[in-house]
């Protein structure tokens, strides 16, 4: 498995050599930095430590600073850990960038999906609502409808879908296809869209 | 952006002729059939452009066999060999879907100097 974190960059479309215009999405993904590798010794599991998205040094808290200091890497925004990390045993402050993709590659991508805020249960759950317009029934247009039975079980189940708040969770997509490295400005280039809006964070993970 | 603009930079095209609205264009587009490529033209008035950089597209319409034939092509799309300028137009509007409703006659008229 090899793994790299990003940024999103936006979409837009390529053409192929057939000349279909192919929708797809950019990414800036790293450079990333190894700032901490932990052992099965030490940690109790094997994983690697990536850093990415250079801090202002001044915005940076001592203590983590301090962490930092230790890999002899910049301070950087995002730690995220992953195990089974392919390749050999990396040492703290190595850098880790794009070519480790390549065209063709099969990838997934987790990010933070929007957060829609407070949501009807039409939109969150894609209840069909239960009234029309007409007949004096227009305000039940987009209404759960029942929620339960009677006097048994005389409450509401758990996990009964209701309105609330949608979107701001993680979310995988798996197996988008690379269509493009240009490992010079760090551009990873895959088909079809990826969870969160544009600058949120993204982890690209090829499992192998 | 910027990383977004670059990666549209590469596939732009440099050679697109200037035209416009009004203008007739013979456009070479290149069809594939099972392993062989040919060009195939398609000569029409432009009737609009929309889009800006990688997405922009243009419409061409011409009359065939009495019949309003409209294409939509992407200016940037690698399947378009050629675009020939034939006649300036003379127009007034960017979009000129009101030459659907007219005579071929009209329409001459229309988009002539």
């Amino acid at each position: 498995m090899s793994s790299l974190l990003g940024k999103k960059v936006g979409m837009t479309s390529i053409f192929d050599e057939s000349g279909e215009a192919i929708p797809c999405t950019v990414i800036e993904a790293g450079p990333c930095y190894v700032v901490q590798v932990r052992t099965k010794e030490k940690d109790g599991y094997d994983a690697v430590q990536l850093g990415f998205d250079a801090q202002k040094e001044r915005l940076v808290t001592k203590p983590s600073k301090g962490h930092f200091d230790k890999a002899k890497t910049k301070p950087m925004r995002l730690l995220k850990e992953f195990r089974n990390f392919n390749g050999s045993p990396l040492q703290p402050g190595a850098e880790i960038k794009v070519d480790i993709f390549h065209q063709g590659d099969v990838v997934d991508v987790t990010g933070r999906s929007k957060g829609r805020g407070f949501q009807g249960v039409v939109k969150r759950h894609h209840f069909g609502g239960v009234g029309m317009t007409s007949h004096g029934a227009s305000d039940r247009v987009r209404a759960p409808g029942s929620i339960g039975s009677s006097s048994f079980p005389s409450r509401v189940f758990k996990g009964m879908r209701m309105g609330g708040r949608m979107g701001f969770e993680q979310v995988t997509v798996k197996n988008l296809k690379v269509l493009k490295v240009i490992p010079e400005s760090n551009i990873l280039i895959v088909k079809g869209s990826v969870p969160g809006a544009i600058n949120s964070y993204l982890e690209i993970v090829k499992q192998s | 952006m910027d990383k977004l603009k670059l990666v549209e930079a590469m596939q732009l095209k440099k050679d697109i002729p200037d035209f416009r609205p009004g203008d007739t264009v013979n456009v070479h587009v290149k069809v594939k059939e099972g392993d062989k490529e040919r060009i195939q033209e398609f000569q029409g008035i432009v009737i609009g452009k929309r889009g800006s950089g990688l997405n922009e597209t243009f419409s061409v319409r011409k009359v065939s066999d009495g019949v309003g034939v409209e294409r939509v092509f992407p200016l940037h799309s690698p399947r378009i060999a050629k675009i020939e300028r034939i006649k300036e137009g003379n127009v007034r509007r960017a979009k000129l879907f009101y030459l659907r409703k007219l005579a071929s006659k009209a329409v001459a008229q229309k988009t002539s100097t």
